[in-house]
């Protein structure tokens, strides 16, 4: 079983420019776009891997649920909405990597410690910026984006009114 | 009026066509870059991440003198490239501090041993707390805190010999 | 000689192609030239010209040419037969080459089977269709040319990736092939149409079927690409709003939307400048899906085997069919009188409706996958827009348009009352309020979306039903069949989805061999421990057994370890009983000695993959029932 895990630290593919690559198929499977269309959001998943990982166990709280309920109901609901920095292609709740294993780890250990999960949020994109949260703020930037749905709405409404006729007018 | 309106569709089309068109010819990065720089380095002291050379804390980075900061690990393969190019840095008189990342000293050590040792100190960062209060997302990397403690700029990646002018350059900067 | 023989044979389908254009441009500026006569044999040349073609790459596949290029890429002597077949296509040549032969050979179809339209319009289809073939027969002969040959052959090949060699990988592009062509086919009849200005109920009538071709398939590719996630990623998630999988929804959202729009046109002639936008835009967003994803242009998506030149170039033939139709649109919408009126409480107001809101969602989904980009052209900040965002939008948008779909089938055409339409729907209204206090009573403290989306599966699932309330059964017309099963189908995936969201247990552990712990009602012991060894990886596989009452559930989890490219996947170790899915995966070896464990016990999810083949079985009769009255000798075409 040691074996095993020693396996998962050899060399893999030198070099890398940055170990947070994943598989890169440069010349290999160059699969139709319907193909990708199914395997891309699980590749992102589970090639992560490919990169040599940590030999130090979990950090505590990586793969563990908080004793109370509300607590772990909380983290977890935060978890779902910060984005792995090394997948990029889903959030910290579900992937394999260390670096999203710390981070559950830090963001149970920070709620458990009584903190608010907006302030935990509000720390993470001090450091990393919005892109780290899947949930975009509301800035002038993003307003549109947040306007939208009400903007088609409204559209798809002004279109269709004149399809309708009065009710008098049988 | 009635007329215009039908063109809207187009128009969006055009608008749809004009980013994509952006956004084909300037391919992004993945890279996420911290938005720690220019900011003060966060407060920590970490424990030595081997027992022969000392811990490292946030206070090391306010004596007055700029200094890298390599964000490492033994089980990082491009942070085997990087490992001469820094030891060659080292040798000019560059002072270099170092975390090491979810790592145990019998691996740091095998790994000094093999590649070389251009670190003054270097901290163990267990569960990546520092990385992430640093914004860093991956190893390796490399920051530039000047003497005051600020950080000036940051290094994604391995530092190859080609990227030593930037980093000696924006050292020179942090005076 | 097999591979030159496809070739010429693809040159020939593109001089025929070019012909079919050319005859068709010259008969609609000059109707008595004789074009009408001639063109009808080139589109059905054109089709076997293309299909041989494919069938020869197909050959080449089978015996493993390796002097071929694209085989010495991608094949294998030692490959299984089935995937040398599957090989043919599972690459970026052959997977364009099946997408124009789809495309020549339901062009041949269009020519032998479609007697409705007038002659003129269907000469203007088989021009627009003539005309999309030709862009894609280019990109292939002069930019990715699938029967290049390689001086000196390959000793060997470099075969397929084993991630990809799954049965079900295999037949997935086909799948949404057919789809997107089948958009294809109603986006030449919506040019036609245009460029005649004759659109009606005939056109509609002529592009059904199409439509619910592509829409079946559509789905069946969501379905399955879905539960593909949900069993291979091993985090219990089914669905994760990635750019990736949002290429492949958009394309439904705007089907779905046309399947409606059309019926509402070949019934009551409404909304004809509409029902032409939403073929435009239906096509539309099967281009727009494989160029998001070949060209990489959302660095969110991964670095997987993508070219920028290619994705160049589908932007240009985008551009090109695309920005033609649009163009084609607002020179000559204007000019087709606008079809009947309706009463906003009516079956048109509803079918009016569900397209509003299907729009709507497929704006939000469309601009909240592109806004990334945009927003850092604009501001050279990165900015993430992900699940949070895409659930508090769409969500109850999907909501209203569910309820609108349990009454729009009960309703008049032309106007109804509201009176009318509460009676109809007494029993399932009564059944959602009943269903809503027994659900706040037994589960208090749920979530807002997953309450509602309970109450309505209940009430709509009833509701759905009643089209057939006093029907005589065997007489009732398959494509009413056909629309009460989807409809059913959507209820029912949305009752898995609600109770996956509002009732799943979870529990991550990490215990010794032997231990057991809680998941839900379940008690699950790790009963062993093994590694095995596979073809091409090395797993550990954990033994476990998990026991509720008197059931008593064994399965099997594996850790693999692939060794190239070199990648670990989850084998999730899923048991599906009546009321729900046990999902148990094994996850790393802790120094201590201990297994982690991470374990889910997820009620009724199965309802999401299971009501979404319903869904394609609905469209499959409706398709049916709608072929048999129209192709009856003695059509009654109103």
């Amino acid at each position: 079983m040691n074996d095993f895990q020693t396996r998962r630290a050899e060399p893999v593919e030198a070099p890398f420019s940055h170990s947070r690559m994943w598989v890169r198929a440069k010349n290999g499977p160059s699969t139709s776009s319907g193909l990708r269309r199914l395997i891309a959001p699980a590749l992102l998943l589970i090639a992560t891997p490919a990169l040599a990982d940590s030999l130090m166990p979990d950090a505590q709280w990586a793969n563990a649920q908080l004793p109370d309920a509300q607590q772990e109901h909380e983290a977890k609901a935060l978890m779902e909405k910060i984005r792995c920095l090394v997948c990029q292609g889903q959030s910290v709740a579900d992937s394999d990597s260390d670096l999203a294993g710390d981070m559950r780890s830090l963001i149970r250990t920070r709620i458990a410690a009584g903190e608010k999960p907006e302030a935990i949020r509000a720390w993470l994109i001090e450091r990393y910026g919005n892109w780290i949260s899947y949930e975009p703020p509301m800035t002038g930037i993003t307003a549109p984006l947040w306007i939208l749905p009400l903007l088609l709405l409204a559209l798809g409404v002004w279109l269709a009114r004149g399809r309708f006729r009065k009710r008098k007018a049988k | 009026m009635k007329r215009t309106w039908l063109w809207i569709p187009l128009a969006l089309f055009g608008l749809f066509f004009a980013v994509m068109a952006v956004g084909l010819s300037k391919p992004s990065s993945t890279t996420i870059t911290s938005k720690m720089i220019g900011k003060p380095l966060p407060k920590f002291s970490l424990p030595p991440a081997h027992a022969p050379q000392p811990g490292l804390g946030s206070a090391s980075f306010q004596q007055g003198q700029p200094r890298l900061l390599n964000i490492f690990a033994s089980w990082c393969i491009p942070c085997i490239a990087e490992a001469p190019v820094l030891s060659e840095m080292a040798r000019k008189g560059v002072p270099i501090d170092a975390i090491a990342i979810r790592d145990r000293p019998q691996d740091v050590d095998r790994f000094l041993k093999r590649n070389g040792n251009p670190y003054q100190r270097i901290g163990s960062d267990v569960n990546s707390a520092v990385q992430m209060a640093l914004g860093s997302s991956g190893v390796p990397e490399t920051f530039v805190v000047d003497g005051r403690g600020i950080i000036r700029y940051q290094h994604i990646g391995d530092i190859r010999p080609e990227d030593v002018p930037e980093i000696m350059a924006a050292l020179r900067a942090a005076q | 000689m097999t591979a030159e023989l496809g070739l010429i044979l693809l040159l020939i389908a593109a001089a025929l192609a070019t012909l079919q254009l050319g005859l068709g441009a010259i008969s609609i500026r000059n109707p008595d030239a004789g074009g009408h006569a001639s063109i009808k044999p080139v589109a059905v040349l054109q089709g076997v010209a293309v299909a041989l073609s494919f069938l020869c790459l197909i050959w080449v596949f089978l015996e493993t040419d390796l002097s071929v290029k694209l085989v010495a890429a991608n094949s294998h002597p030692d490959k299984p037969l089935l995937y040398k077949f599957a090989g043919a296509w599972g690459n970026h040549e052959g997977s364009m080459l099946l997408w124009v032969t789809v495309l020549g050979v339901a062009g041949g179809a269009v020519a032998l089977f479609e007697k409705r339209l007038k002659v003129a319009s269907l000469t203007a289809t088989l021009a627009a269709q003539a005309a999309i073939s030709i862009g894609f027969y280019a990109f292939l002969l002069f930019a990715s040319n699938p029967f290049e040959r390689l001086d000196p052959a390959a000793e060997t090949g470099q075969g397929l990736n084993p991630l990809l060699q799954d049965p079900g990988l295999a037949f997935h592009p086909p799948t949404l092939y057919f789809g997107y062509v089948g958009m294809s086919v109603a986006f030449s009849f919506a040019v036609g149409a245009l460029i005649t200005r004759e659109v009606g109920p005939a056109f509609a009538r002529a592009m059904r079927p199409w439509v619910l071709i592509a829409w079946i398939f559509l789905t069946l590719g969501i379905v399955a690409g879905s539960y593909w996630a949900y069993y291979e990623l091993g985090w219990g998630g089914w669905w994760f709003w990635d750019p990736v999988e949002n290429a492949s929804l958009m394309p439904w959202l705007a089907t779905t939307a046309l399947l409606h729009s059309v019926t509402v046109l070949a019934t009551r002639d409404g909304l004809r400048a509409w029902t032409v936008m939403l073929a435009v835009v239906a096509f539309s967003m099967s281009m727009v899906g494989t160029f998001l994803v070949r060209s990489g242009i959302l660095t969110s998506v991964h670095a997987f085997a993508v070219d920028p030149k290619r994705g160049a170039f589908i932007l240009a033939l985008l551009a090109i069919y695309i920005g033609g139709a649009l163009a084609l649109f607002g020179l000559r919408i204007g000019t087709v009188r606008e079809g009947n009126r309706f009463d906003p409480l009516s079956r048109e107001g509803a079918l009016v409706a569900n397209n509003l809101l299907l729009s709507a969602i497929l704006g939000i989904v469309m601009v909240g996958t592109l806004y990334p980009l945009i927003a850092e052209s604009l501001t050279g900040e990165k900015l993430s827009v992900g699940p949070p965002y895409f659930n508090a939008t769409t969500g109850p948008l999907a909501l209203i348009l569910v309820a609108v779909m349990a009454a729009g089938p009960v309703l008049r055409w032309r106007r109804d009352e509201w009176g009318a339409m509460a009676r109809r729907l007494a029993l399932p209204i009564l059944l959602g309020a009943a269903s809503l206090l027994a659900v706040v009573i037994a589960a208090p403290g749920l979530g807002l979306l997953p309450l509602l989306g309970i109450v309505l599966a209940i009430g709509v699932g009833a509701a759905s039903l009643a089209p057939l309330w006093k029907r005589n059964l065997r007489r009732t017309p398959l494509f009413i069949w056909g629309m009460v099963i989807s409809h059913l189908g959507v209820a029912i995936s949305m009752a898995g989805m609600a109770s996956e969201s509002a009732f799943t247990k979870e529990t991550l552990t990490a215990i010794n061999v032997g231990e057991t712990r809680a998941v839900g009602p379940w008690s699950v012991t790790l009963k062993d421990v093994q590694p095995i060894a596979g073809p091409n990886w090395t797993a550990m596989e954990g033994a476990m057994e998990a026991r509720r009452g008197n059931t008593l559930i064994s399965s099997s989890t594996q850790a693999r370890s692939f060794s190239s490219p070199p990648t670990e996947t989850n084998e999730a170790a899923i048991s599906t009983v009546w009321d729900g899915q046990l999902y148990l995966v094994l996850g790393k070896h802790q120094p201590d000695g201990r297994w982690q464990v991470r374990m889910w016990w997820k009620p009724f999810v199965m309802l999401i993959w299971f009501g979404g083949i319903l869904i394609a079985l609905g469209g499959l009769l409706a398709m049916i029932g709608r072929l048999r009255r129209e192709l009856k000798p003695k059509g009654e075409v109103a």
